[in-house]
Order: structure tokens, then C-alpha cells, then sequence
């Protein structure tokens, strides 16, 4: 019986090499593909557990782990959640991550290459990887009036406000309302996490978007700026002293009757020709209308892409809306362009790149918002080198478009931004929502000191209890971004 | 003087030194792992292990000199650390080592019920008077689950009996039985089921008379598949009996048969048994069935495969991961906490030592001089083989899952002590084996006298 006994045994050893190769194919061949499946929870739960690097900003985390003594080693803790949370987003067990939370996730987690070297020692003495540390540019005391400010506009104020340094592109404070707390969503009690989840995804004013990036509204006048960089930079005009065309109303061409006719609502722009200055100081919008038929549809577009617009440039908070300026437009919707309105729409971040644009003489710098990696020892790991998005208009525009904008808070609209003693550059927005029901929205633009600019600022309000008729851009968002200005300047 | 093999019980001690340093090892690194710190209890829990051991080298020293001395080894550092996984389970589950404790309880009671094997049974070819004893014993036990009242329902297969508070597999029991009665049969019809028969195009088919006994054997394990819905010992059955009857008359038509009736047997079942069919739709595909709520269940699957991808190579450590995510991860699927958290290292390491059972199993069949031996031998090999393969091939999605035990990993009474009974007739067969022949040789004068006279011609 010997023969068929090794027959057996041959049989016997094959199967145990199917088992062998089986497994060896099962986690080492395929184990990084049912590591990357999204259902897989063991991954996540590991960076859960581990102890997370901080987010920091000034010399303070805004977002740290601490010890938890629960199943999971370290609690997520942020400490002015409310202030901070369209930055840092949440970090919660059973829905994933958001904004640096997320963006950054492989330098908190220690994954990241950067962090190599950490990884290393860690491993070699015999250490849990520990994440490393990002530093933000926000600037505490811009982010506090900006918060602030935001938050002392009358009750359930939906809008966003954000500050840039114009020469980096260093985003120095951005606030978002109506806001929420994502330590609620961190915690380790998960039924707790769930109902805060739900509530927050029911609630109409949408608690969880950073309004910063990822809302786009008309901007209204404030897109007046760009219709007049796009005028200067064609050759129209060359000065503040330059005559426009002005007039009580402008009746768009090919078009007759109440809905092709643009006024000013009572503002004085003269009769024919006005200076620019006053034109923008009164943001006219019969000037700017025509300014933009004048330049063109295939020319505004050109300036508005030139300062960022239908293009997407913040690689530390995503998703990120797209501002739009039209693909294609007829004469009399240039017009509305040209005074924000038609297909222009805008985040606040993307308002402020053009304060900032026109601040830096001209040069777009691309915003960020991570200024620093560190290692979990806090050794500096690399620091985010500032970098040219465009050159939106040449340097001579962008001193007419200062001195503009100057005289707008000097003499105009823009005036409740003017701070003693220092030159703003301002210009304020109204724009219509379009729908009866929803109320205006109000823009304000500016940066200061003008004549060597350190902060540049976008505050736009969507919607807030105040009555039809007082919103306006100038009384909303002037003291709010003065009040930045003033933080950054001090 | 022919060959003599030697005792070699020096060896199994050293190897059982190592074994130990495996099961004790394994202990404390789950206390380091888990709790931080080595368990309060090791002396203790050490102790008891080393006991058992040391009482089970003792056994086989005196009542099975000749032994093969690699078996309990190999099983006693299975059995340890199937241990340590269980008691690292049990604390991810709560604290209390419940099951742990009790595994050892049953391991205590498999080394008490291995040793008594030893001690009575001191010539393995008394069990063939026990053939047809054995058979109805195998037949009652399998039938038993399916008794009113006695027989308990457990993830929907009907294969538990409860008394009191205790559960019991009678077929992990029945398993030893039907071995020793397939090998007792076989050995006495072997020549009929070899030589009859005829030939149709190259193969040698048996007589149909004689199909009888691969015939019942088939409906049985239908039947087991039917009424207790447990497609894990079915199959085992039948491939048990038919490696036997292939070993038995060394005639490759059987297997040919035997395929056939499997291929027929699987087809029927999965066109007639909505288990059957969850079972094969779940391996195709595993991912279409986690976490659905409804329909056919995968999540046990998935979660294994990802805890052992999880693992990869050296494993998380005990303790690091998250082999709790893996329901029963403690039973049926503690390969794949094994996987998570020892790595592919510790999988191919626990699949080397079933090898080493098998192969030592299968060598005895060699090597042992009486066919009962030899059948019995196999038998027990071989069931052993198709278990862990059906197993750990279901565990690791090679094949589509079956419930059985992981043999001595797994928590369970049932399947541990008969393992333990299975080993200690390997045993009892290889000291018979491997003792010298006694020397029934007649001196040599007598040789001589009786030497042919050689008469020179010419």
C-alpha cells in the first residue's frame, strides 16, 4: 500500500503549497490593494488611534491629540473650535476628514515623506510613529477680528471673511459663519458623533462649509476692480484723472425697456464724461457697464483668468470652488459683467487675490495657508516658499488701481474702512442675488497701508437679519475689514 | 541484524522545551501586548502548561518508548499558541479569559484523554474487532445533533449537542471513529474492491457490488450537508473515504469514481441549497456582500482578509491590531487574527507545523508493518490534511468557506480532544513501527543443520 500512500503524500504537500502560496498572495501581493479599500476601517482606525501631530498657529495648537484613556490612545481636541473650524475641519471616526485635517493628513499621521527621517528613529527606537506638526500663517490677532467681526454682524450671519499677506500670498486670518464645533465630531462617544452629524448636514445654513473657498456668489461692484484693470491694462485709460463715461442710466445695447437699463440708485455720476475717480469712488455702475463693452468680452475674461478666476490655486483647503467670469458672453451681458452681475461669481477668497493682485503691484501670489511642516520634536521639516500665480496687471495699473481705490475710501463708498493716519485701498459690493426673496449680498474689498501694503482683505456677507434696505457693502464689510487692517498693522 | 530505529525520547523532550518556550512565549507577549505588562499569572499559567506537557513526554516514555518523537511537540506548541490567541481575544472582547480558561480545561482533559489512549490501547490492531462497532458509533454520534431537544442550532448549523451548559461537536468524535472503521473495513475487503472489476477505456472501475460502501459513504455526507447544513465535515468525510479506499486498493478508478460523485455532490448542492449557493457567491465575490444588510453575509470573510492584508508580512504584534473586528475570530477564523497579528511569518510558521503533523502521519504509514496500521495511519493524516485545508483555504479565500475547526488553534472542546485522540493512535501505531522486530530467528546451528546438503555431481 506504500505506492498510494506517497501519492497521498505528494497530494497532501500540494495542498499545503496552495495554502502557502495562498497566503503569501493574500498579505503580501495583494494586501496593499484591500488596505487601500475604502470599506477597510483597520487603516483609518490606526491613524485614529496614533497620536496625531498638532495644528498650530502663532505658537499655540489649534488642534492637538491628547491622551484618552478610552479604546482609542489620544482624543482629537481643538481648542477655539468655533473660530477655527473652516480650517482645521473636523476629524471624525465615521466620516472621514476634512480641510487640513485632510489636506494634511499624511504629515499629522507621520506618513508623509517629509517626515521620513522621524519615521526612521522612531522605528529604530522602537517609538509609535508620531505625527508631525502643521504651522499655519494665520495671524491670531487678524484671525480674531476677523472672527469677531463676523460674528457682530446682526444675528444668524451667513458670509466669510479672509485677510492675505499681498507679497507671499500667506493667508492671514479666514473666518466662516455660521460655524460649528468639531470637537463634537472628534469624540469617542459615536452616538454623540452621529446626531451631531446629522444635525449639522439638516441644517439649512450648512454649518460645515468654508464659506472662504467654496462659495461662490456674484461679487457685485467689487468686481468693478477688475473691469478697470482690464480698461487700463487694453490702453482705454492710463489715469485716475482720466475722463470716463458717466450718466445717470445706460441703457445696454440691444436692449429696450426696465431689464437692459443699469442706473446708479441715486449716486452722483455726472452727466457724460467723469473722472475715473469719481466713477469708482460712487462705483458708477453706468461707467463700468460700458467700460466692460468697451474692453470686451474675450478682454475682461482674459483679466478676471489673470487674477484666478475659472482656475483652482489653494492646495491646502479642498474642495475648493471654481470663480467664474463666462466662457462666452453677448454685448449686453458684459456689461452686466462688468458691475459683477450676469455669470460672474466669486469666493472671497478669490476677491481678496485681486486686493492682494493689486497691492503686490500687480503679482498674484499663489495663496497658502500651511507656512511650516515639523516634526513631532518641532524641527522644522520645511517651510512653504512664497510663489507667483500671475501677473495680473503691470506695475503702472496697479498704481492707478490703488489710487482708485484710495480715493474710494477717502472720498466714496468704501469710507467706514479708512483707518487715521494710514492710506486704504477699498471698494465696495452690493450685488443682486437676482431672486426677489433673497436679499443682496454685501462685498468689501481692501488692503492697506496703500502705499506699502501688508494685508489684504475679502468680506462678503450672504445673508444676515438685517432689514432689505441697509444691506450695503460698505456699512457691513467697511468695519469689519478696518478692523483686520488694524490688527495686521497695528 | 536489521535496522533499528532509535527512541529518540531525549529529543522529544528538548523539542517540548521549545514548544513550551513557544506556548509560554506567546502568553506573555500577549500580556505585554495588550496590558502592557507580563501577565500576573504566568508562573502559574507556565506551570500548568508545562505540567501537561511534561505528563504527556511521561506517558509516551513509558508506555510508547518507540514513538515518533516530533508529533507532540508540534502539537503542544500549536495548542499553546492557540491559546495565547484565544486569551488575546478574550481580553479584546471584555477582560474576562472565559474561553481561554476554558480551552485549557479542555486541553487538560485532551492530554488526560491522550494519555489514557496510550495506556490502554497498547496494540493498535485491537481496534479492528472494533469495525463495525466503531462505524455505529461514528453513525449515532452524526445523527445525534438532529435528536429534538438535544441537538442545538449554532449559525445555522445543526451540529452541536447541548447538556447543561456545555456544547459538543459529536462529530469531531465521530471523525476518530469512522477512521478506525473505514480502516478496519478496508483492510478486510481490500482484495475484493482491488481485483474485481473491469476495464473501461484506461481505467479500472470496481464492481458495482462493491460501489456499496463509496455509495453509502456519499449519501451520508449529503446527508450531513442536507439536515445539518455543515458543508465543512462533508466534504471531509467523503474525501476521507476516498483517500482510504485509494490507499486501500491501490487503484487510481476509485478516485476517478469518487470525483465524479463530488462533482455531482457539489453541483447538486449548490443548485438545490441556497446555503450552499450563499457560500459560493460570497467567494466569487466577497466585497459585493460586506456590510449589505441583507442577503448572503461576508463581513466575517472580508474582515479576515483585511486584517491578514493588515498584517502583511511580520504582523501587526499581539495586541496592535484588530482582529476582534472578525466575528468568532476565536473558532473558525482564528487564522485570521493569527494572520493580522503575526504576519504572514506566523501563518506559514502554524502552516510548516500541520505540515509536519501530516508528513509524520504519512510516514508512519510507511513505515508500519501491518496494513490496519497503515490504513489507520493515512486515515488519520489524511483527515487531518483536508481539514486544515478546507479550513484555512475557507479562512484565506482559496476555496469557499466551510465551517470547521483549525485543528488544536481553534476554541473548542470537541475538535481538541479529539485531535489529542488522534495523535496518541499516531503514536501507538509509530512505537509499534518503529520497536524492533523480536528476534524469532533460530540460532545459527540450527541454521546449519537445517542447511540443504549440497550434493556435488560428477
Amino acid at each position: 500500500m506504500n505506492k498510494p500512500i506517497r501519492t497521498i503524500a505528494i497530494f497532501c504537500l500540494l495542498l499545503f503549497l496552495a495554502l502557502m502560496a495562498n497566503a503569501t498572495y493574500l498579505q503580501y501581493f495583494s494586501s496593499e490593494s484591500l488596505n487601500d479599500r475604502a470599506e477597510n476601517r483597520r487603516v483609518f482606525d490606526e491613524a485614529y488611534s496614533r497620536e496625531r501631530g498638532s495644528i498650530v498657529v502663532g505658537d499655540e495648537p489649534i488642534a492637538e491629540s491628547v491622551p484618552s484613556d478610552d479604546q482609542f490612545e489620544y482624543q482629537r481636541v481643538y481648542t477655539q473650535p468655533f473660530k477655527y473650524a473652516p480650517l482645521t475641519g473636523y476629524f471624525a471616526y465615521q466620516y472621514g476628514a476634512s480641510q487640513l485635517e485632510r489636506t494634511q493628513n499624511d504629515v499629522l499621521t507621520g506618513q508623509d515623506d517629509r517626515l521620513f527621517v522621524t519615521r526612521l528613529v522612531d522605528l529604530l527606537s522602537n517609538q509609535d510613529t508620531q505625527g508631525g506638526n502643521v504651522v499655519t500663517t494665520i495671524d491670531p490677532a487678524a484671525q480674531n477680528a476677523a472672527y469677531e467681526g463676523l460674528m457682530s454682524v446682526a444675528g444668524n450671519v451667513e458670509g466669510a471673511v479672509v485677510a492675505l499677506e499681498p507679497k507671499t500670498g500667506k493667508i492671514l486670518a479666514l473666518a466662516s459663519s455660521p460655524t460649528y464645533d468639531p470637537n463634537r465630531l472628534a469624540s469617542h462617544d459615536f452616538t454623540e458623533v452621529r446626531d451631531t452629524w446629522d444635525r449639522l448636514q439638516a441644517d439649512e445654513s450648512d454649518p460645515m462649509l468654508n464659506r472662504v473657498t467654496q462659495t461662490t456668489l456674484p461679487p457685485g461692484s467689487t468686481f468693478k476692480i477688475v473691469t478697470a484693470a482690464a480698461a487700463i491694462e487694453n490702453g482705454l485709460y492710463t489715469s485716475a484723472e482720466d475722463l470716463v463715461p458717466g450718466g445717470p442710466t445706460y441703457q445696454l445695447p440691444l436692449t429696450s425697456g426696465e431689464s437692459g437699463l443699469i442706473d446708479n440708485e441715486g449716486r452722483s455720476c455726472g452727466e457724460d464724461k467723469i473722472p475715473f475717480a469719481q466713477a469708482m469712488e460712487q462705483s458708477c455702475n453706468t461707467t463700468f457697464a460700458r467700460l466692460a463693452i468697451e474692453v470686451g468680452a474675450e478682454g475682461m475674461k482674459e483679466q478676471a483668468e489673470a487674477f484666478g478666476f475659472n482656475n483652482e490655486y489653494l492646495e491646502d483647503l479642498r474642495p475648493q470652488a471654481v470663480s467664474t467670469y463666462p466662457e462666452k458672453a453677448n454685448e449686453p451681458e458684459v456689461g452686466q459683467t462688468g458691475i459683477g452681475q450676469f455669470n460672474v461669481s466669486s469666493t472671497p477668497l478669490q476677491m481678496a487675490m485681486v486686493a492682494a493682485g493689486i497691492a503686490n503691484n500687480g503679482i498674484v501670489m499663489r495663496p497658502y495657508v500651511v507656512d511650516e511642516v515639523q516634526s513631532a520634536d518641532l524641527d522644522v521639516v520645511e517651510t512653504t516658499q512664497p510663489e507667483d500665480y500671475s501677473e495680473a496687471v503691470s506695475p503702472s495699473t496697479a498704481n492707478v488701481l490703488t489710487e482708485l481705490m484710495v480715493s474710494t475710501v477717502d472720498e466714496g463708498t468704501a469710507s467706514p474702512a479708512a483707518i487715521p493716519g494710514v492710506q486704504v485701498a477699498g471698494k465696495t459690493g452690493t450685488a443682486q442675488s437676482g431672486i426677489d426673496e433673497v436679499p443682496p449680498y454685501a462685498w468689501f474689498v481692501s488692503f492697506a497701508p496703500a502705499d506699502d501694503p501688508e494685508v489684504a482683505v475679502a468680506v462678503m456677507i450672504q445673508k444676515a437679519d438685517i432689514p432689505r434696505g441697509e444691506i450695503a457693502g460698505g456699512a457691513i464689510g467697511g468695519p469689519i475689514a478696518k478692523a483686520i487692517m488694524e490688527a495686521v498693522i497695528r | 541484524m536489521g535496522f533499528v530505529h532509535r527512541r529518540r525520547r531525549g529529543a522529544e523532550l528538548f523539542l517540548l522545551v521549545l514548544a513550551l518556550a513557544v506556548g509560554v512565549g506567546a502568553y506573555a507577549a500577549v500580556g505585554v501586548g495588550v496590558q502592557g505588562e507580563v501577565p500576573a499569572d504566568l508562573i502559574g499559567y507556565g506551570g500548568w502548561l508545562a505540567a501537561l506537557i511534561v505528563a504527556a513526554h511521561l506517558v509516551v516514555r513509558f508506555v510508547a518508548p518507540y514513538a515518533d518523537p516530533v508529533l507532540l511537540p508540534v502539537v503542544a506548541a500549536l495548542n499553546g499558541l492557540g491559546l495565547a490567541v484565544i486569551h488575546r481575544l478574550d481580553l479584546a472582547a471584555g477582560g474576562d479569559s472565559a474561553v481561554a480558561r476554558a480551552q485549557l480545561t479542555w486541553m487538560t482533559l485532551g492530554v488526560v484523554l491522550f494519555s489514557l489512549t496510550l495506556i490502554v490501547l497498547r496494540d493498535h490492531r485491537v481496534l479492528t474487532r472494533f469495525t463495525y462497532t466503531c462505524g455505529l458509533g461514528a453513525l449515532v454520534l452524526l445523527l445525534l445533533p438532529l435528536v429534538p431537544g438535544l441537538g442545538k442550532t449554532i449559525n445555522g448549523a445543526r451540529i452541536w449537542i447541548g447538556v447543561g451548559p456545555f456544547s459538543f461537536q459529536p462529530g469531531e468524535i465521530a471523525k476518530v471513529l469512522l477512521v478506525i472503521a473505514f480502516a478496519g473495513y478496508l483492510v478486510l475487503h481490500r482484495d475484493a474492491l482491488a481485483l474485481a472489476g473491469r476495464r473501461l477505456l484506461v481505467v479500472d472501475l470496481p464492481r458495482g457490488r462493491d460501489l456499496g460502501p463509496i455509495l453509502a459513504m456519499w449519501l451520508i455526507s449529503l446527508g450531513v450537508l442536507v439536515f445539518q447544513r455543515d458543508l465543512g465535515s462533508s466534504l471531509l468525510f467523503f474525501g476521507l473515504f476516498l483517500v482510504m479506499l485509494f490507499v486501500a486498493t491501490e487503484r487510481p478508478g476509485w478516485l476517478v469514481v469518487g470525483g465524479l460523485l463530488f462533482t455531482a455532490g457539489a453541483a447538486g448542492g449548490y443548485y438545490l441549497f441556497g446555503h450552499v449557493r450563499n457560500r459560493f457567491d460570497i467567494w466569487l465575490s466577497p466585497f459585493d456582500h460586506y456590510q449589505t444588510g441583507s442577503g448572503p453575509q461576508s463581513d466575517q470573510l472580508v474582515e479576515s482578509m483585511f486584517g491578514m492584508a493588515w498584517g502583511g508580512l511580520l504582523g501587526r504584534g499581539f495586541g496592535e491590531g484588530d482582529p476582534w473586528r472578525i466575528s468568532f475570530a476565536n473558532s473558525d477564523f482564528i487564522m485570521g487574527a493569527i494572520g493580522e497579528e503575526l504576519g504572514l511569518t506566523g501563518v506559514l510558521a502554524v502552516l510548516v507545523m500541520y505540515g509536519l503533523i501530516v508528513e509524520r502521519g504519512l510516514r508512519i504509514a510507511l513505515i508500519s508493518r501491518d496494513g490496519f496500521g497503515k490504513l489507520l495511519a493515512t486515515g488519520l493524516a489524511s483527515v487531518f490534511a483536508l481539514q486544515v485545508f478546507v479550513v484555512i483555504g475557507g479562512v484565506t479565500r482559496l476555496i469557499p468557506l466551510t465551517g470547521l475547526t483549525t485543528p488544536f488553534l481553534s476554541a473548542g472542546g470537541s475538535s481538541l480532544v479529539a485531535n489529542w485522540i488522534i495523535i496518541a493512535l499516531l503514536l501507538r501505531i509509530s512505537d509499534l513501527a518503529r520497536r524492533p522486530v523480536p528476534d524469532l530467528s533460530a540460532d545459527d546451528d540450527d541454521a546449519a543443520a537445517e542447511a540443504t546438503q549440497v550434493v556435488r555431481l560428477g
